[in-house]
Parts: structure tokens; sequence; C-alpha cells
């Protein structure tokens, strides 16, 4: 499968640092700030957008694990199991909480992200940070803070890691 | 990830080491669901879970009622005392009758062995064991492997090295024959001790070694784990008196006290305080039956989910259709 | 009067094998003749077939009176004479109990349309509660030869005793001895068993009966013969210690008799794996090394008869948890075909287990069990021994369907039937 390279290590790294401003920025400051990675691609995200906030303005925010499976939609179209555990160490009440995922795509595992959420408190203001938006959206859903807009067709695959971001296409196994 | 638990949890030979170690995983998920201020998810919504009490059984029922409930499953509990069984319907006419209702998923409690492997034969939905007879109680042993798993366990390891006692009446104990198979297919080593006459007629094919002196074995131990001694078979004359018993095969404060530090203490309930178990010895912090307890929601809430959730079998294209918009 | 004759065929009975045209006569019911080339006015070709004297079950439950929806005394007989059988010995726990010479006047008057002769056997003790004896004089006045208790053992040693040295005073007016039949169970061993005790059993959480339950009193009931003198019949042996015992006991000449059931030398206790009653029975389904003992015992004679421990249940109480169901099994459709596809025994042999030995344990041997000659019956089962087909639960005369076979290919089936000269089987079908 042919695969290249959208962005490097390097250039992860600097979208994740744009996206940390825009976060103080948009917030003015990071009061109530906390940060959700979704298991398990938007975790390393979440925590890396987490150390450029420290960076950046000096406060160490909270950063907590989230994980979907049991809020699917696509439940009886796909064998669905937990990637991981939900780790919320914290309050969620009147929060703002910065959501972060590595990919968007069809919006399907954000709204399922949003209910899961809202299980778990009630936040001031939800945030929506992904590293790639690939478009092809079937919800009503657009993210606050985009690290890659990255035109792609429906049968391409992205893969999202902090070393790099790989467009291939999907072969049929 | 391909999920394959089967359509039915009828017996733990339904279950390899995979599929109880992918059912302890999704107890760890639902565990944490239980923590939450808001306990429950959406994941089995629209779908409908009978409860088939044929025998009483207030503690298995609400945790099974719980575990769908807190999945969003609509719960609807069919008792002995309402039904037409009293009536002399046939348990077919029953089962078929509540299949007709369409639901996805019925759990079983019956007092004679082997009848959820019939209802099996009955319907399309699921049938969850919850306890049949002398025979099988599969929740009860994925939770009491949860139980030692989460204290003792080794990570990946299941419960490998871990030296394991069932003692008293196993003959009748339908928490033992499933124990024992579970146990042992995670790794364990695992004893029974007990009264000739309340063992089995033969031990043929159970991974078990019987260990005459439970006196021996106590400082090796890794879990102790007491089967409720039942007034009826001292009625039976299968021994002589409860006396006798705790003297003979009893967990009394003095046995305990030669467990090594660490060891666990389990029982499936309720206690038999001073006969299978001293009240000294069930208080103590080794004794992890309330944790046991604990472990039942979101062990059948991973049973459920893993059954009538996602576990349905999906034609390959579509699911390949469905893998490429799943990535996200 | 019309005469009929069976030409080609192969004439087995216990004169031995032989070619031979037998020829009945329906207004008489007797066979006329038996050479090759007689006369009749009419003819029915059994080219490969054997002709042999009609099958005899002396251990048949056609349930009337009392349980008719699982099966009637026609209904009952009519799956026999598909089966071969020409007579059955119906067993005595009907409701109410057949007891008295009122309940065996009844069975007898449900009997006069039946397609084979019906025999009723008699409880040994008034209501089968093992407490005190029944009228055993009356009942062998009303016809009686057979008594037992059949569905339990008679577990009181000492009424068992007191019952053998009553029948061996009593007289019949045709001079045929009286048999005594026991169902070997020691009821405080088996007590709470629903399948045969043993691995099986452990595993699947089921009750079980040790087999010592049913060799202890065969045991017993060997000493009590010798104890008496007196004749007694093992019904449904299915250990290798009780075919051990009759074996032993033979031996050493003591007159015991024994049965065994066809389910007995097929199947295992490993079928009650899917808890499905159908295969709950009594004596239970044992391990494959009593299914082995009961085949020798066939073969070499310890065991004389093979008995069909017919009992039909309705489709509900088999839907009932296996604890809870009753025991037992249909057997008379399916018993012949059986013992011809798995004991792999000469048809001579056969004819022994099914005809010769059970009409001469159940004082029938003056018009069933042949010898097929001239003046005889004509009590004929006319077996085509290459047809193979498939046991169905659903195509069985038996108004119940607990066959334990169902799905089973068979080899050897049953093209004619005749009762008293009638031919009430024809090519496999019932003519009524």
């Amino acid at each position: 499968m042919p695969k290249s390279v959208v962005l490097d290590s390097a250039a992860v790294s600097r979208a994740v640092r744009r996206m940390a401003h825009e976060i103080i920025e948009a917030n003015r400051g990071l009061d109530d700030v906390v940060v959700v990675g979704l298991q398990t691609g938007g975790v390393p995200f979440a925590e890396s957008v987490a150390a450029a906030l420290l960076e950046i303005e000096e406060v160490d925010v909270e950063v907590g694990k989230l994980d979907v499976a049991f809020y699917r939609d696509d439940i009886n179209l796909r064998p669905v199991l937990p990637e991981a555990t939900t780790e919320i160490g914290f309050d969620l009440n009147r929060k703002v909480v910065v959501l972060v995922d590595d990919v968007l795509f069809t919006g399907r595992t954000i709204r399922a992200a949003l209910d899961a959420l809202m299980d778990q408190g009630r936040p001031r203001a939800i945030q929506l940070a992904v590293m790639v938006d690939r478009g092809h959206r079937e919800l009503p859903i657009r993210p606050d803070y985009v690290g890659k807009n990255l035109p792609t067709r429906r049968n391409e695959a992205v893969n999202a890691t902090l070393d790099q971001i790989e467009l291939g296409e999907v072969t049929r196994s | 990830m391909t999920v394959a638990l089967g359509k039915h949890l009828l017996s733990m030979a339904d279950l390899d080491r995979v599929d109880i170690e992918r059912y302890l995983d999704l107890a760890s998920s639902f565990a944490e669901v239980q923590k939450r201020d808001i306990p429950k998810v959406p994941a089995l919504r629209g779908k409908t879970v009978v409860m088939a009490f044929f025998e009483d059984s207030t503690r298995t029922r609400t945790s099974f009622d719980l575990a769908a409930r807190r999945l969003s499953a609509d719960v609807v509990n069919f008792s002995v005392s309402s039904s037409a069984t009293k009536k002399g319907e046939s348990l077919r006419d029953t089962v078929e009758t509540i299949s007709a209702m369409g639901v996805d998923g019925i759990v079983v409690r019956h007092a004679s062995s082997g009848v959820p492997n019939r209802i099996a034969e009955w319907t399309d939905a699921s049938v969850i064991n919850a306890g049949d007879g002398w025979h099988q109680h599969p929740t009860q042993s994925l939770l009491d492997c949860f139980t030692i798993w989460q204290r003792l366990g080794t990570g990946d390891n299941g419960l490998e090295g871990l030296k394991i006692a069932v003692c008293g009446d196993i003959k009748h104990s339908r928490v033992a024959r499933s124990n024992v198979e579970a146990f042992s297919r995670l790794g364990a080593e695992v004893v029974v001790i007990g009264p000739r006459t309340l063992f089995p007629p033969s031990f043929d094919g159970w991974p078990v070694k019987v260990e005459p002196d439970i006196d021996a074995v106590l400082p090796d131990l890794d879990v102790v784990y007491l089967l409720r001694i039942q007034q009826e078979r001292l009625n039976e004359g299968l021994f002589p008196s409860t006396r006798e018993y705790r003297a003979q095969y009893g967990l009394t404060t003095e046995r305990a006290r030669r467990l090594r530090p660490g060891a666990l203490i389990m029982h499936p309930g309720p206690m038999n305080r001073g006969v299978e178990i001293d009240p000294e010895v069930a208080d103590d912090k080794q004794a992890v039956v309330l944790d046991q307890v604990a472990a039942g929601v979101p062990i059948r809430m991973a049973v459920l989910f893993g059954l009538i959730g996602p576990g349905q079998a999906v034609d390959r294209n579509e699911f390949d259709r469905i893998e490429h918009e799943e990535n996200r | 009067m019309t005469t009929t004759a069976f030409r080609g065929g192969t004439v087995i009975d216990q004169g031995g094998r032989r070619p031979g045209d037998i020829v009945i006569d329906d207004s008489s019911g007797a066979i006329v003749a038996v050479e090759e080339g007689s006369p009749a006015d009419r003819t029915i070709e059994v080219d490969g077939c054997y002709v042999v004297p009609g099958f005899v079950d002396i251990h048949s439950h056609l349930r009337q009176p009392g349980n008719e929806m699982a099966e009637t005394i026609e209904s009952g007989s009519r799956a026999a004479a598909l089966g071969g059988y020409t007579a059955v010995v119906t067993m005595p726990n009907t409701d109410p109990c057949t007891d008295s010479v009122a309940v065996v006047s009844e069975v007898l008057d449900y009997a006069a349309d039946a397609l084979c002769e019906i025999k009723p056997s008699a409880a040994i003790t008034l209501g089968r509660s093992g407490e005190a004896l029944s009228p055993m004089a009356e009942l062998v006045a009303a016809g009686v030869r057979m008594f037992t208790d059949d569905g339990t053992g008679l577990q009181d040693a000492q009424l068992m005793r007191r019952a053998l040295e009553y029948a061996s005073g009593l007289l019949t007016d045709d001079g045929t001895s009286i048999v005594l039949s026991q169902h070997c169970e020691v009821s405080a061993l088996s007590q709470g068993g629903v399948m045969h005790e043993g691995a099986w059993s452990s595993r699947l959480g089921l009750g079980g009966q040790p087999a010592e339950a049913e060799e202890l009193m065969v045991a017993r009931d060997i000493a009590l013969s010798r104890l008496t003198g007196m004749r007694v019949h093992l019904q449904h042996l299915s250990t290798a210690g009780s075919v051990a015992l009759v074996r032993a006991a033979k031996a050493e000449g003591h007159p015991v008799t024994a049965e065994a059931a066809p389910h007995h030398f097929t199947l295992t206790d490993a079928e009650c794996a899917g808890y499905d009653p159908v295969f709950k029975v009594h004596p239970p389904l044992r391990p494959a090394s009593d299914v082995e003992a009961v085949r020798d015992g066939l073969r070499d004679g310890t065991i004389d008869a093979v008995a069909t421990d017919h009992a039909p249940h309705t489709p509900d109480s088999k839907e009932l948890p296996f604890d809870t169901a009753p025991p037992g099994m249909l057997g008379l459709e399916t018993a012949f075909a059986l013992a011809h596809t798995e004991l792999d025994l000469e048809m001579e042999r056969l004819v022994e287990l099914f005809s010769t030995a059970p009409a001469r344990i159940a004082g029938l041997a003056d018009r069933q069990g042949g010898p097929i000659e001239p003046g005889r019956a004509a009590n004929l089962a006319i077996i085509d021994p290459e047809r193979t087909w498939t046991v169905d639960r659903g195509a069985l005369a038996s108004l119940a369907s607990n066959t334990p076979f169902h799905g089973r290919s068979v080899t050897g089936m049953v093209r004619h039937t005749v009762f008293a000269g009638e031919l009430v089987v024809v090519d496999g079908k019932a003519t009524r």
C-alpha cells in the first residue's frame, strides 16, 4: 500500500504547539481548562497538548482519558469492545473540557464522546481539538482547533502519531 | 478487534482462556462506569433482557437486573410466583412464549441442572445461565476470577502460579463445578477438600487434586474458597454434625491464622458462620466476600454486553466497509 | 377361507434355517403348509427375506388404562406389529395399577381389537407399593402368567421370598408356569439418581444411580431363587456386574432368566450430556464397558431375551427438566432393527432373543415363538435384512415420540407381520 508522509514529527510538534496557543487565546488563559484524550489514538496528543500548555503558560492542566465504546451508535453494526478504560480523575463540573482526538472523520466518535462526557458531569463548555481533520462528516460537528486539514477520499486511511502523519489507501484483507 | 464470545453463556466449558480474560477486561471497564456519578451507559439501549428466575435468588437477580439497567437495556422480570409454570405449562411453552415477545437475552436460574441448555435449544435469544441445579454458575465464576485477578493476578498471566483450595460440598455445588474449570483455565492449581460424602462420585476429567488434609495445605494456599454447607445435607446424613464438620473442614480462627498473609478467603454467600467459616474469619480483612458481591455487577454487565451487545455476527464485507469509515 | 403363501423366503426358527413357502389360512389363523411349492389362493413374494416366528415383547408399557395421551393398547399394538411383534406382555404400572382381576379384564377388553396378542402382567404387590401381595391366585385364574412390580423393584426381601413361595404353589389350567419378574433396583441406593452414577453424572451435576443399586438386587433375587427353588426373571439388565452375576447363577444351575433392552446395548450415559430427557430411563444408560458386557451377555446366552421396555411419554412431560421428567423411551418399532444392526449376531440367535425365549418365559410357547410348522398359530414376522431405513420420531405409530434413536440409520426392516393368520403389516405399513 503506497503511503505518503504528510507531516513529520517536527511538523506535528509545531502543530500541537500552535493548537496550545489557540487554546490559551480562546479561553483567555487556562482557568478551569482540562484536557481529555479519546482512547486510544487521542491520548498521546492530549498529553502532548498539556505539555505544550505547561511550557507556554506554566499551568499544569489536568489530563483525562475517555473511552466511548459503550456510547457508540454502531454497536450492532460492528464488534465494539472498549480499547482501554476511562480515567478521569477530576471533577468535570463547570470545567472547560478540551476534547482531543487524532483524526476527525464522520464525527460519530465525537458524538459518542459528547454523551460519555455529559454522563461524567456538567462541563461549562466542551471544545474539540483534532490533529487531523480529513472531512466526510456525517453529523453537524466541527472542530475548534485543527492541527492539519487534510482532504482525503473515503477509501483512504489516515494514521496519526506524534512521530508522523501518514496518508495511504486501505487494502481489503 | 474480533469478538467471538458466542451466543449463550451456559457453562464455563463454553469459554476458553482468551474469552475469560476478555470478560475480565470488559469488567474492568464497567467497574469504572460503576464509579461514575451516573453509572449508566447506553450500550444496550433498545435491547430487552428477561430475568427468568424459576428458583428464587434475590442476590443474583438483583445483580443481573442492575447490570442490565446500567447498560440501558429494558428489563422484564419473570418470577416463578407470577408465572404459568405453576399452572402446569411446560418449560418449553413458557420459553417460547417469552421468546415470542421479542427478547434479546434470557437470564435463567433454575433448580434443575441443564435447564439453560434446553432453553437455548428453544429460543433465538441469548441464554445466560444464572445458576442451574448442581451444574454451573458461570457468572459467579467470572466474578470470583475477577476478584482474585484484581487482588493477586499477574497482569496478562491470569491466575498463573496461584494455588486455590475449594472446600466443602463439591457434589451439590454449581459454584464448585464452574469455578474449578475457571480457575484452572486461568492457570491456577486447584485442590478440593471436603468429606467424601460431599464429593461427586467421580473426579474423572476434573482439573483438580484431592487434598485429604486441610491443615497440611493451608500455608501454601493463595485462596481458600469455602462453599456453603446446607442444612439439607446434614438432614440427609452426609456428615454427622455441623460441629464435626467445623472441626474437620471449617475455616476456624485457628486455621485462618496459618494462612499466609495476603491469601484470600472467599465464599459465594450466604455464609453459615460457625460451620464452614468462623464468624471472626468472615469479618477478617483477608475475607473478600463483599468484593465478590461488588464484582457481580460489572461482570454481569460484561456478559450482557458481550453476548447481546456487539457480539453478534457481522457480514464480512459490511465489516470492512464500516472499518474504513471507522478510521477516524 | 383364503390361503396366502409367502414364497421365496428363508424360514428360521428353533428348528434351524431352511427354504420354505409358508401357507397360512385366514379363517383358522393357522399355518397350513411349509413345503416349497405348496398351493395357495394368493402369493406374496418374499425373496431375500427371513420368515421367522413373530416377536414377543415381555416388557412393554402400553399406558392403558390411565395415560391414554401417551399410548393406548391399540396404538401400542400397532407399534408392536410394525416392529414385528405378535405378542406383548404389558406392565402393571397402569392407573389404576393392574393388581386385580377387574383391571386385567379391562386390559383384555381393550386388547380385543389389537394388532397383536396382549398379555397383561400383574403386580406382585397391591398397588406396587411393596407392602402386601396382590390376589395372585385370582389373577392366575384370569390368565396372568407374569407378576412384576416393574417401575420399581420389590424392596422387601422377605416379601419377595413369600411371593416366590406362594406363586410356586399356584396351578394354571394350561400347565404353563408362572414367573416373577424383577425390576432390579435397590431404591435406597438409587434414590435421587436420574442417570448412571459416574464421570458424566459428576460433571453434569445430576444425581446418579450406581451400578450397584441394580446389582445388589440381581444378587439378592438369585439368592432368593436358590432359597425357594422358584424361577426369577430379571428385567432389563444394564451393568457388567449384573451380567456376571446371572452368568454365574446359570452356571450353577439356578432357574433364572434375564432380558436386556435395546437402549442398553446401543447407547451410553454420554448421551445425557445435552440434558434431553429422551435419554432418561431406568435403569439408566451406562458407560461403554457396561454396554459391551450386555452385548456379550446377549451373545453367549446369559441374557435370554431382548425386551423393549417400551415406555411412551407425552411430549410435554419430556420437555420438563432432566431431573423431573419421567424415565422411559420407546422401543417396539426400533428394537429388532437396532439388534440386527448393532449386535453382529446370526439371525438364528436373534430369533431366540426376540421370539423363542421370550415366548417361553412368558408362558406363551403354545402359540408364540415358533416353531413354524403346520397346525401352529400363524404368528410370523417377515424381515428384509438388507433394507436400510432412518428412524423418524414423527413417523412412528406410537402416540408418543420419545425415541432416543431419532435420525439413526438402521438395517433390517419388518416387511410383513402376520398375527393369528391376519396380515396386520404389509410392506412396512399397518393394515388397520
